[in-house]
């Protein structure tokens, strides 16, 4: 049998730079060891397809990559060359520029797709690598993987299973949607029995005889907690842009959330405070400058959105990594540039009956009880026992309770919180409507759901689903930032969020990136999906016959799977 | 959908009335039964008013189980009247062995008579009625529809012109008569029906009965299960409308008006414009699983006998209401109504909007004023 000998094969210690390749000679099967060893485009999730006949060399690409995953290379090509009226073939070599795949895992290709996009000859794009290494190569130097945004590793998709299957059909008309009058406001605010309601009777009417909690009709679609921080400061402005617009000119009061990074001072004393949940959340980021503007505040806001923990990494705290807290960010928050990492609780919280006592009351006092204060909690397997502790509270002062489920997105996260921990958001929904319903308490503590809603791109349908499981509303997030151009998803793609290199200029603090983002075009785009989830919405309660929310009413639905059907409490269709 | 007809008059009729008015509206295959309450009796039981009246259709052994709950309760039979029936095999529907309607002297200590029972004598018969409706559940021992002064309840399973045959209702002197009837005959569209889930339903002086499908159903029945005790069985989705009614006006003690605040809340856009738009949000948030969103019509008799009339908010579902000097008729349909008064003046007519609340008092004046 052959044997190879190392000793003749040329020189290929480069003292640092790439090792090449033997290039023939007679030795074509002599190998470096260290090619094998090293990391290669074929361990990571992409590879980079290019073609170097229809390249016309000009740049954009390699320009245009935020990671670093390709470089311009020059590389030595043989070639046959014949020049005359009859064939003289020469052999002969020429250097030409190359695309290369960066092979260090720290610049893997994520699929963001930036240099297809921006190419003109459509000569280079990545490819899905079904047979990566990555998860084995990426922990290298003993660092857990982090990354942003999106996938959860779900098998399948409950939604997707769930039907409207309840028609009017004959017994009762369906309503027309575009012509019928729909109410499809949801409260947000503590709601009291009504036998505990302070109304007594003078000359046949009803009039107030005390306090009630405070209330505000609202869209029952709500923009999720983002912070500015972990979005561009454009693309916060930009959801807010939409936000405003929505309630002035559609009519239709949609509520954001701020996130825990605080707000803008301009923001926080104008009028347009009214339309956004203020965030508060373990790391109290923001608040300094929030306490200063109480004094110029000239009206409340929606609410305050007290967090615990989020769907996507339950038992985390934020992280804001350092790369994105640029000079504004550390402005707003009254921070170094550092690692920003939220605490996993609230310190000093210790038990659910005291948190009510002290940081429900303290935010509802600091509003002198003008606004709603609700809880956001991930998720779990003891989310019904926190909401029936919390649906008991007797000072009425716990004004909404969100929920939110492994499907959550987030700027950045440990992959194995990502992809290992959280509930599914569904029948806990169900679980805790229906412990409201045991106790006769449906309503006296709003539910909202977030964590998936709208993955498909779908959120009219998902939203619809959720509320009649018994969700008073849905927040959603991830659909904002896709709609501004956001190409990530729950395959994996790009997923960048947390390096400070969002290649749309989403999730970045960097002024070139954020540069790429079209404030008032994403704007509009949030708008335009907003009329067109509304009108979809009508689509959906119309042929059910209801012109208001059909909070509760799974009899509305049909479920196309025994198992989810049981469990949810939906009629079982096939 | 549901056939409804209702009267109310200044002199006790019978409920031949009724029958015709159904059959009047009856089309093609439609009808499989009819329920009635009466109220404000005269006839037979024109001299026991103050006296609870014991509405039931049961087997033997039901009735020997309910005489013994009674009798151990201290209640004593004071008036019993047993009908007169026609005893014809071919008659289209499912006969109960027997049909009681009786008069009882409160227990000791409770016997002292009012024009309405007291709150004490009103837990009594509550209790009571729950009481013999649990007992004779069992193998299918009789149904107990209300026990309840001045108040009388037929309802059965079949073709309405024989359930009038069976008790000799088609004549228009009859043992049976009161100032206010309510009457509804059952669409075809389920033939399992128990008869428990035909309206009118009683609860406490209220009477209740409504048209169309609640789309709310599951909604209303799942609020109103924790909210009362005597809010049980909703074999129909009309029983929601009831439940509603007595607890905004009865547990609440809320005006009237509110029931439909309750039921049909405005729109935000309405509410707003409001100088009451505090009181109406707070209404709506706290009862928003009692409100119902159509197609419906709801037709109520009042503890005072006083008859209402309400829409859904879409105004999906027909009704009108007719009168003369001595009655007021209203129906489903129109041609229901004519059966009745053919000659009054139609001009007069109302059709009640989807705003509207309409109320009949005992002296045949409408109200009516808008949400």
């Amino acid at each position: 049998m052959a044997t190879i000998d190392l000793k003749i094969l040329p020189t290929l210690k480069t003292n640092g730079a790439e090792p090449k390749r033997a290039n023939g000679n007679g030795r074509a099967f002599a190998i470096n060891p260290t090619f094998v060893r090293d990391t290669h485009p074929i361990d990571f999730p992409w590879k980079i397809e290019w073609n170097a006949d229809t390249c016309i060399r000009c740049g954009s690409c390699v320009a245009t990559c935020t990671f670093g995953s390709i470089k311009p290379e020059l590389q030595k090509q043989g070639a046959t060359l014949s020049i005359g009226n009859s064939p003289k073939p020469v052999d002969s070599t020429q250097v030409m520029m190359a695309i290369k795949q960066v092979r260090e895992p720290k610049h893997f290709c994520r699929g963001c797709s930036m240099c297809e996009k921006v190419c003109p000859t459509n000569s280079i794009r990545p490819v899905e690598n079904d047979h990566n290494r990555f998860p084995l190569v990426a922990r290298a130097g003993a660092s857990p993987i982090k990354r942003g945004g999106r996938g959860h590793h779900m098998p399948i998709r409950i939604l997707d299973y769930i039907k409207v299957g309840r028609i009017s059909q004959m017994t009762d008309p369906s309503l027309d949607a575009a012509r019928h009058t729909f109410d499809m406001l949801t409260p947000l605010g503590r709601g009291l029995p009504a036998n505990e309601l302070p109304l007594k009777v003078e000359n046949g009417k009803l009039v107030p005889n005390g306090i009630t909690p405070p209330l505000r009709w609202i869209y029952p679609v709500m923009i999720g907690d983002m912070s500015v921080g972990a979005l561009s400061w454009r693309m916060w402005e930009a959801i807010a842009l939409a936000v405003a617009y929505l309630n002035e000119e559609c009519g239709m009061p949609v509520r954001m959330s701020s996130g825990e990074g605080g707000m803008p001072s301009r923001l926080l004393k104008s009028e347009y405070l009214k339309y956004f949940i203020i965030q508060i959340a373990s790391g109290h980021f923001g608040w300094n400058r929030i306490i200063k503007a109480m004094p110029e505040m000239i009206t409340d806001p929606a609410g305050v959105l007290i967090k615990i923990g989020q769907g996507a990494k339950p038992g985390d705290g934020g992280l804001l990594p350092a790369e994105k807290v640029a000079p504004h960010i550390q402005a707003i928050r009254g921070v170094p540039k550092a690692d920003l990492m939220s605490p996993p609780n609230h310190q000093g919280l210790y038990s659910i009956e005291e948190s009510v006592q002290k940081m429900f009351l303290s935010m509802n006092a600091a509003f002198k009880f003008r606004v709603p204060v609700a809880i956001k909690v991930a998720a779990s397997s003891t989310s019904v026992a926190v909401f029936n502790n919390l649906i008991r509270d007797p000072y009425h002062i716990v004004g909404g309770f969100f929920l939110d489920g492994i499907s959550g997105g987030t700027g950045a996260a440990h992959e194995v919180s990502l992809d290992h921990t959280g509930h599914p958001i569904l029948s806990k929904l169900r679980d805790c409507y229906l412990a409201a319903v045991d106790q006769g308490k449906q309503g006296q503590i709003p539910l909202f759901v977030g964590g998936g809603f709208g993955d498909t791109g779908d959120l009219a349908a998902d939203a619809f689903k959720a509320i009649c499981l018994g969700a008073n509303g849905v927040f959603s997030a991830k659909i904002w930032l896709q709609l501004a151009g956001c190409v990530g998803n729950e395959k994996g793609r790009c997923n960048a969020c947390n390096t400070g290199h969002c290649p749309v200029g989403i999730c970045t603090q960097d002024p070139r990136l954020v540069a790429r983002l079209d404030v008032d075009a994403v704007a509009q785009n949030v708008v335009d999906y907003f009329l067109a989830l509304d009108q979809e919405l009508k689509k959906l309660m119309a042929p059910i016959g209801n012109s208001t929310l059909p909070i509760g009413r799974s009899d509305a639905l049909v479920a196309m799977d025994k198992e989810i059907g049981e469990r949810l409490q939906v009629a079982y269709a096939c | 959908m549901c056939r409804m007809a209702a009267i109310k008059a200044k002199t006790p009729v019978a409920p031949v009335h009724l029958l015709r008015m159904m059959l009047a509206m009856q089309k093609g295959h439609d009808n499989s039964g009819f329920a009635m309450v009466m109220q404000d009796l005269g006839g037979a039981f024109a001299e026991f008013k103050k006296f609870p009246l014991l509405s039931m259709a049961a087997t033997s052994a039901g009735v020997e189980r309910a005489e013994k709950i009674l009798e151990d309760l201290g209640f004593s039979p004071k008036f019993d009247y047993k009908p007169d029936v026609v005893n014809d095999t071919s008659l289209d529907f499912k006969r109960m062995p027997h049909y009681v309607f009786r008069n009882y002297r409160y227990p000791e200590g409770l016997n002292v008579l009012h024009d309405a029972p007291t709150p004490e004598q009103k837990k009594l018969l509550l209790d009571t009625r729950l009481k013999l409706r649990k007992a004779l559940s069992h193998e299918n021992q009789g149904y107990v529809y209300s026990f309840w002064p001045d108040v009388l309840t037929l309802k059965e399973v079949g073709d309405p012109r024989d359930i009038g045959t069976y008790f000799q209702m088609w004549n228009d002197d009859h043992w049976l008569k009161a100032r206010v009837i309510s009457a509804q005959c059952r669409q075809n569209t389920n033939y399992k029906i128990v008869r428990y889930a035909a309206h009118p339903f009683f609860l406490e002086g209220f009477t209740l009965m409504g048209n169309g499908e609640n789309t709310f159903y599951q909604k209303n029945k799942e609020f109103q299960q924790n909210l009362h005790r005597a809010y049980i069985g909703f074999e129909s989705d009309t029983q929601c409308f009831l439940y509603s009614l007595h607890y905004v006006c009865s547990e609440l003690g809320w005006p009237l008006e509110y029931y439909k605040h309750v039921i049909t809340p405005l729109t935000f856009e309405e509410m707003r414009a409001r100088p009451d738009a505090d009181v109406l949000n707070r209404v709506r948030q706290s009862l928003m699983h009692l409100e119902i969103n159509g197609p419906n019509t709801v037709v109520f008799v009042l503890p005072d006998n006083r008859m209402g009339v309400i829409a859904d908010a879409k105004k999906l579902r027909p009704y009108v209401i007719g009168r003369d000097g001595d009655m007021v008729v209203s129906a489903s349909e129109v041609c229901g109504v004519n059966m009745v008064i053919p000659n009054r003046n139609t001009e007069t007519d109302l059709y009640p909007g989807e705003r509207e609340t309409v109320v009949i008092n005992n002296a045949l004046e409408v109200e009516r004023w808008q949400q």
